[in-house]
């Protein structure tokens, strides 16, 4: 027993730092979304009042939605090759996935904005050859912001489907090629199959990423594409409206939780979380 | 094998999601090396004058050398922090060391926005609103979970019989994780020391809640730069950045193979 209370000694002060300075603050949301301005339930009754709030939050799910298919098939694509095929360029097509992870989002997004911004590099360039006349809107539409997520997002799908992969055996797929079946067909329903673990935990990594993502959206969005972190940060910012913003962080929250309740079913969420290989 | 129509198909997929993953950051190499005072390709010759701009710069200078600061104490607090509460979960292995690991990774679940709102309010309490400590204790329960997570899958592959060897011995349980576990896991642990420093060097929404005019970290500086006039010394520091990620990435693929 005493030496359970050594263990104890040692994971007590992370696991306090955690709980007092962060799951507390978290919890604490709920309690200023029923406080201010006044007391009650009136920022929910107002949240969900509000055109524009069900807009952003159609808006976040829609735009969640499309960058996980989006990733999941580019990712799946760079992770079978890289599994498969890669032979001798493996390490460079991993380093190759590694590289944009490991620069900031803040970077990446500022690239885009260079890219596809009105007097941007693609316009530019299109207008100097003469493909257009006047600049295409690019970015400050959902098509930017779903460009520049799906290019952050990309490698949360890549990982978790190659770790997957490369403990498959290559045998299954010799056996049913070896039995007659066509290489398609031997992928279609004997490797693809195997797959759906990893296929599941990264759309789940991504699609929880995004739900909540915040710079990104606001740079490429230009204000016009308000997901719902960045409708939070209006709120305060614009209007001080710290009841209301707390009580859509309550909400944002809440959805997140029960993505995850939900893909509990499907995902191996310790796997997913706890056990990620970096 | 023969080239197979699958197998081309992938293969030329996959090096066309790749140069979409790679090309747009390179980007900003050519741009950083404008010789105009706006964003865009060189004109008439390459220029270095947006680097001499950076380097010139004390705001610029001062929030780099901060953000290297915040995020070296940043990965010592959180690699100190996280490394025992992983030992001491890994020693006990059962329901309650699982639901605190748990809890230890929260922060990756919880939508940022969300946690700098939470952070704000409690940091007003406290008093730590527009301090380094307050950006520094708020970086470190970020960079945790990163920290838990790889030192737990070190443990993992740690024989059991070890330390309890050492223990049998008569070593303390203090002195058989000095010279039995730590040398074991360390590999564990500096990867989630340098993940706790990206986790600090690159966070922005946070620094956003927490910092007015008092702390300035390169992440801030950027943001502001983009919002406000977007200047070339902005491609400057992401080509330095991206040289940086660039080369640390090529010493880790050399020294994996």
């Amino acid at each position: 027993m005493n030496e359970k209370l050594r263990y104890w000694m040692l994971v007590l002060p992370g696991l306090a730092v955690m709980v007092i300075f962060y799951i507390w603050p978290v919890l604490n949301i709920w309690g200023i979304s029923v406080t201010e301005p006044a007391a009650g339930l009136g920022n929910y009754t107002r949240m969900f009042d509000s055109r524009a709030v069900q807009v952003s939050f159609v808006l976040t799910f829609r735009i969640a939605a499309i960058t996980t298919v989006a990733c999941l098939i580019l990712g799946y694509v760079v992770a079978y090759t890289i599994a498969n095929f890669a032979g001798r360029v493996r390490p460079l097509m991993l380093g190759l996935v590694l590289l944009p992870f490991w620069v900031s989002v803040l970077i990446r997004s500022f690239a885009w904005i260079v890219l596809l911004g009105r007097s941007g590099l693609v316009n530019d360039t299109l207008i100097g050859a003469g493909l257009i006349a006047t600049p295409i809107r690019f970015m400050h539409n959902e098509l930017g912001v779903l460009i520049a997520m799906v290019h952050v997002m990309l490698p949360f799908a890549v990982l978790p489907m190659l770790t997957n992969m490369r403990g498959i055996s290559d045998s299954y797929m010799k056996a049913a090629r070896g039995l007659g079946a066509s290489e398609w067909r031997a992928f279609r329903e004997v490797y693809f199959p195997q797959t759906l673990p990893g296929v599941f935990s990264g759309g789940l990594l991504v699609f929880v990423l995004s739900l909540g993502f915040y710079v990104t959206p606001a740079l490429l969005g230009g204000g016009r594409v308000m997901m719902i972190s960045e409708y939070i940060t209006y709120q305060i910012q614009e209007f001080l409206n710290w009841g209301l913003g707390a009580a859509l962080s309550v909400v944002l929250l809440l959805a997140t939780a029960l993505v995850l309740l939900v893909a509990a079913r499907f995902v191996n969420l310790r796997k997913t979380f706890l056990e990620r290989s970096s | 094998m023969t080239r197979s129509p699958l197998r081309i198909l992938f293969s030329t997929g996959s090096w066309a999601v790749l140069a979409f993953l790679v090309l747009p950051i390179l980007i900003v190499i050519p741009v950083s090396l404008t010789d105009t005072s706006f964003i865009g390709l060189p004109r008439e010759h390459l220029s270095l004058q947006h680097f001499e701009t950076f380097l010139e710069s004390p705001k610029w200078l001062h929030a780099t050398w901060t953000s290297i600061w915040i995020g070296a104490v940043v990965a010592v607090a959180a690699t100190t922090l996280g490394t025992a509460f992983s030992i001491g979960c890994w020693f006990l292995s059962d329901r309650a060391a699982m639901i605190a690991r748990w809890v230890m990774i929260v922060p990756i679940l919880v939508p940022p926005v969300v946690q700098s709102l939470g952070f704000y309010k409690f940091w007003v309490t406290l008093g730590l609103i527009d301090s380094h400590t307050g950006v520094i204790l708020a970086h470190t329960l970020l960079g945790l979970p990163y920290v838990t997570i790889s030192v737990f899958a070190a443990l993992a592959n740690l024989d059991r019989r070890l330390p309890q060897a050492a223990r049998n011995l008569g070593a303390s349980l203090g002195m058989t994780i000095r010279t039995v576990i730590v040398p074991a896991i360390r590999p564990g642990m500096i990867t989630g020391g340098v993940f706790a420093f990206i986790v600090s060097f690159d966070e922005i929404v946070g620094v956003l809640f927490l910092t007015v005019r008092r702390v300035e970290t390169l992440p801030k500086m950027i943001w502001e730069g983009i919002q406000e006039s977007v200047d070339p010394v902005i491609a400057a520091v992401a080509t330095i950045l991206v040289f940086i990620t660039l080369l640390i990435t090529l010493f880790g693929m050399l020294r994996s193979k």
